[in-house]
């Protein structure tokens, strides 16, 4: 390859190499500004992000493999970098306020974030599982350190180890899978797999079958799939509340969609066999995140099994399997990206005012001492439950509606039955919202005060929570041409 | 030539045992030594797999996984001894401030 051609190559990579380029910056500014002066670290990432947004908009996405079949620019791709890079942006700007306050770790902080960030985008765009997994692994360091940032708090310390400790086992899991796709097929590149398998008559081999069964398992530990979930409430109650609203949707995104570019273009011929075993999977995770999410007196802790059930029900569509239904699971992972972050940046500004602030009790009232965060809490909880107009419903709407089409409707009334009994849980929230607390009732509280960070986070989530949901035919469209980009 | 099944099966013995040192070692860093045992194992599986089909892609795999098990080595240390400091302790049943 001459130095012409990677160079040109380059363009199709333009939003990981600004998102790292924008770490690194970050970095050396870190260690060159003066204590005082770190919050401006936000500004250059928020700037990094918006950019790497931008550059990957106005790049053509011809979908030709790049780098000797390493990488891929494609519609799809496009589609889940935006959402990632959404999801990033949110975060970051959820952040700005906590992180001037805390002072220390500024630099690392953002750093890290945008690097996860790379690593996120770097796995959508994969198509040599090499490369699935060096994303996999640069989003997850990354954001093991993330987790125990807040060094000093002994329950952030203990996610950290756990996150370290469950990530580590499942990353052997996938790379020990990986060898035997290797041994079964020659090869990790995905179209050298899919025409090495070809129609199916290879598929009974002992190797593939399980390499197949352990990278599904690494995959299913990432996405906090039950039985492959036991470390997910533990870390996303003890991580720092931004960087758990940014595990439950950035992670959840680049790991769905790296799944879904496997079984369409490397496995298509071994897929119809792990249907049932997908099956049972998506049932499984979203009756028990829901159950379990029934019973929980802290919101965050709350909110973590949810995103469970969430990913259960995002599995109802990687089931399905069709156009439609992978249509259907892109539009979903924007709607579930805006919801979720905007609950997530709630408890942020929530937590400003009091220590820990993740109890059901220290919401009561919020409605009353800062109507727009009540009203966007309560927003963004009726589209997490699945109610009409917002982005949830229309989500759900189309993830059943495909998977009904493609023959699964036993699946479908059992994903019903959980929304109505997942809607008990966020309603709670609600009311605890628009009830006046004990303390308030003794005197005024004081309002909550907002800083420009995460009036504009909550006030852009909960637009595209409610554009998504009352005119979703744009963002549809874009989701059925990204996935015409897959084989 | 010593047959493909032999390195497997002792790839895959090394696997078993990184697998059964995390779930039944309750030192983080013992923990942490099995999981660089399983990461191990898959790339003696690499490597045979690779003089089979006589493809060297295989061998250069092994290389991105020892950059990476390294890196995570090194966060992973990290996070012990953040821990150790608050903790007093890195045997992972005492630490249960989480419930769950």
């Amino acid at each position: 390859m001459s130095v012409v051609e990677a160079l040109y190559q380059c363009s199709g990579l333009l939003a990981v190499l600004i998102l790292f380029a924008t770490g690194v910056l970050i970095l050396l500014l870190d260690a060159f500004s003066p204590l005082g002066r770190k919050g401006r670290l936000g500004g250059v990432a928020v700037a990094g992000t918006a950019a790497a947004l931008f550059a990957a908009w106005q790049s053509e996405s011809p979908g030709e493999p790049l780098f000797f079949e390493m990488v891929v620019w494609d519609r799809y791709a496009l589609f889940v970098t935006s959402v990632i890079l959404l999801g990033a942006l949110l975060v970051l700007l959820l952040s700005l306020e906590g992180r001037r306050r805390d002072g220390a770790g500024t630099g690392e902080y953002y750093a890290l974030v945008l690097f996860a960030a790379t690593g996120m985008v770097l796995m959508a765009q994969a198509v040599h599982f090499i490369m699935i997994f060096l994303g996999l692994e640069i989003l997850s360091i990354s954001v093991y350190v993330l987790v125990g940032l807040p060094r000093h708090e002994r329950r952030a310390n203990e996610a950290a180890l756990k996150y370290v400790l469950l990530g580590g086992f499942a990353s052997g899991f996938f790379l020990y899978g990986l060898t035997f796709l290797y041994g079964a097929t020659g090869s990790l590149s995905m179209t050298a797999m899919a025409s090495y398998l070809g129609t199916g008559e290879r598929v009974f081999n002992s190797y593939l079958l399980l390499g197949t069964a352990l990278v599904l398992a690494g995959f299913a530990f990432k996405l906090a799939l039950v039985p492959f979930h036991l470390w997910t409430p533990d870390v996303y109650e003890g991580a720092p509340t931004p960087i758990t609203a940014y595990m439950a949707v950035g992670v959840k995104a680049a790991v769905l969609a790296a799944l879904v570019r496997t079984f369409r273009e490397a496995l298509p011929a071994v897929v119809p066999h792990w249907t049932t075993a997908l099956w049972i999977l998506a049932a499984v995770t979203m009756t028990v995140g829901n159950v379990m999410a029934l019973v929980q007196q802290s919101v965050k802790r709350m909110l973590a099994y949810s995103s469970i059930a969430h990913a259960g029900y995002l599995m109802v569509a990687v089931v399905a399997g069709t156009p439609s239904g992978v249509t259907a699971l892109l539009v979903y992972l924007l709607a579930y990206t805006v919801m979720n972050v905007g609950a997530f940046g709630v408890m942020v500004v929530g937590q400003k005012e009091r220590d820990g602030g993740e109890l059901l009790q220290d919401f009561e009232g919020l409605g009353f001492r800062c109507p727009l965060v009540g009203a966007a809490m309560a927003l963004f909880l009726f589209s997490l439950a699945g109610i009409p107009p917002t982005a949830g419903f229309l989500g759900k709407l189309l993830v059943f509606s495909a998977a009904v089409e493609a023959g699964y409707t036993w699946l479908v009334i059992l994903a019903v039955i959980n929304s109505v009994v997942a809607a008990y849980y966020y309603l709670r929230v609600v009311i605890a919202i628009y009830r006046r607390s004990e303390a308030a009732e003794a005197g005024p509280e004081p309002a909550i005060r907002l800083s420009g960070g995460e009036r504009a986070a909550l006030i852009l989530a909960g637009l595209l929570t409610v554009g998504v949901g009352v005119l979703p035919q744009g963002f549809w469209e874009m989701a059925r041409r990204a996935v015409l980009a897959l084989g | 030539m010593v047959p493909l099944h032999y390195y497997l099966l002792v790839s895959a013995l090394l696997f078993a045992i990184g697998v059964t040192g995390v779930l039944v070692r309750r030192n983080a860093i013992v923990i942490f030594m099995s999981i660089e045992l399983m990461l191990n194992a898959a790339n003696l599986s690499f490597v045979a797999f690779s003089r089979e089909l006589q493809d060297l892609s295989g061998q250069l795999f092994v290389f991105f996984v020892m950059v990476v098990a390294a890196a995570e080595v090194t966060v992973g240390l990290a996070i012990i001894v953040t821990l150790h400091r608050n903790w007093k302790t890195i045997h992972v049943d005492a630490i249960r401030m989480l419930k769950g």
